[in-house]
């Protein structure tokens, strides 16, 4: 099972769950985020874009690893991973 | 600021105005004098596009937040606000085969009036999307996101938007659309093809300055009584047009400076137009620090500055392309919002203003309701 934790302002769009257990078989972090937008189209669209990019002020970390500084959306993650969505410092 | 849940009462003025940090609704009676301000609405949201559909006995507004986190998503209500529509998807999106992710909503334009649940979306990157439920669902129109020069357009400091729709209240195969940088383009046969009309608008950037396409412009309107007659506010340059757009002359008589952003037709005067103009490009700002509206009654042949209640002295001012609006009472209201949050309104047509707010998030769009002519 693999676990991603969603921010507060996506969870309306999870059933209001913070906290989403996944059971598919995934084998990195794109494959997660697929399941999880076919579970919640609303969330996978909030995350990412129509090209399947991780939006530019959205970061996702597995087991606390920012996955830009890793493999992208090829990041292994594995069975008890911990996937973090959050949105980026910035603003105006 | 209170936000005030308001029931709008018939005979009232809604200005709706959206800023960098969420949209706020300003309301007034008939008479326009005092004003009260409900909002912030999404709040820390960006609102570039705003419209009012009052079609069919609707009081419907659409609203474009765009969050610089999780993307943007086309609202409504019904309520002016009292609640919104809060689709699970985003309604807004590029096909997968495009190979495009949408940046930003730049426009909501209500279709023709027997047209009632047709709407219009410019967006950024460059493309037109069309709605026929009424703002449910959306889907680029193919003919303009499959253009030929599509890959020679380029974005200008706000990015390749198409920021202007403007459907022919005549023939519902017609329809002309701005794209900075990119030109007027107009289509004859309901979006299947586009052809670029620029012939005689300047490209002040460009080696060639009077290329096909590729111009800069920030604005045209026109009057639903005279579609053919467009107006245009370009980046550096004012022009005329009274076929559509086949060509161009110049009009920038008497302003200070034919650059600037915002342009405005008069709600019931196909030959009043009014503009804000920028000293330049380099330094965008009101000219000599003195904030005036510039208004043409006589289609461009001459233009008058208006500046009774408006500031005159350190007043480095800027109104993007669509923070100006109209009502459409007898004795018009005109409206326009500054980058420096501040709000300004006229209930004689422009003659004299008054502050309506100020202390806002700068001010990008500006919108006004209309919900009885009671004057």
């Amino acid at each position: 099972m693999i676990t991603v934790e969603l921010p507060r302002a996506l969870a309306p769009y999870a059933g209001s769950k913070p906290i989403i257990e996944l059971e598919d078989r995934c084998s990195n972090v794109g494959e997660a985020l697929t399941a999880l937008a076919s579970r919640f189209p609303g969330v996978g669209d909030r995350v990412v874009d129509e090209r399947g990019a991780v939006r530019q002020h959205v970061n996702v970390f597995v087991d606390d690893e920012n996955i830009r500084f890793r493999e992208g959306l090829r990041t292994p993650v594995s069975e008890g991973s911990n996937v973090l969505i959050v949105a980026a410092v910035s603003g105006g | 600021m209170a936000n005030v849940p308001h029931d709008a009462a018939r005979g009232s003025v809604c200005v709706m105005v959206g800023t960098m940090k969420g949209a706020f609704f300003a309301w007034s009676d008939g008479s326009r004098e005092k004003w009260e301000l409900d909002g912030p609405h999404f709040k820390g949201q960006s609102v570039y596009a705003l419209a009012f559909d009052d079609r069919d006995g609707m009081s419907r507004t659409y609203a474009a937040p765009q969050s610089m986190h999780w993307g943007a998503t086309i609202r409504t209500s019904d309520d002016f606000g009292k609640t919104w529509s809060d689709a699970e998807r985003q309604n807004v999106r590029f096909p997968a085969e495009s190979g495009l992710a949408l940046s930003q909503i730049w426009q909501i334009k209500p279709g023709r009036r027997d047209d009632r649940d047709v709407l219009y979306a410019g967006v950024e990157p460059a493309a037109l999307f069309e709605s026929h439920d009424r703002g449910e669902s959306w889907a680029p129109v193919e003919g303009l996101l499959n253009h030929e020069q599509r890959p020679q357009w380029q974005p200008g400091g706000g990015g390749l938007c198409l920021h202007t729709i403007l459907p022919d209240p005549r023939n519902a195969d017609r329809m002309a659309i701005a794209i900075s940088t990119g030109g007027v383009y107009r289509t004859e046969d309901a979006g299947k093809t586009w052809r670029a009309r620029n012939v005689g608008v300047r490209a002040q950037f460009l080696p060639d300055k009077y290329p096909e396409f590729g111009q800069c412009v920030h604005k045209i309107v026109h009057h639903p009584s005279r579609p053919e007659r467009l107006f245009l506010q370009n980046h550096w340059g004012l022009y005329r047009s009274d076929d559509w757009g086949d060509s161009w002359h110049d009009i920038a008589n008497g302003v200070p400076s034919d650059f600037g952003f915002a342009m405005l037709m008069h709600p019931h005067e196909p030959d009043t137009v009014y503009i804000v103009p920028l000293e330049s490009d380099e330094f965008r700002c009101t000219p000599e620090a003195k904030l005036r509206v510039y208004r043409t009654r006589n289609a461009g042949e001459s233009w008058e500055a208006l500046s009774e209640g408006l500031p005159q002295t350190d007043a480095y001012e800027t109104v993007l392309r669509d923070a100006m609006a109209a009502d459409s009472m007898k004795q018009a209201g005109i409206y326009f919002g500054t980058r420096s949050g501040k709000l300004f309104g006229s209930s004689d047509s422009g003659t004299s203003w008054r502050e309506i707010a100020g202390g806002l998030p700068p001010v990008v769009c500006v919108r006004a309701a209309t919900l009885q002519q009671s004057q």
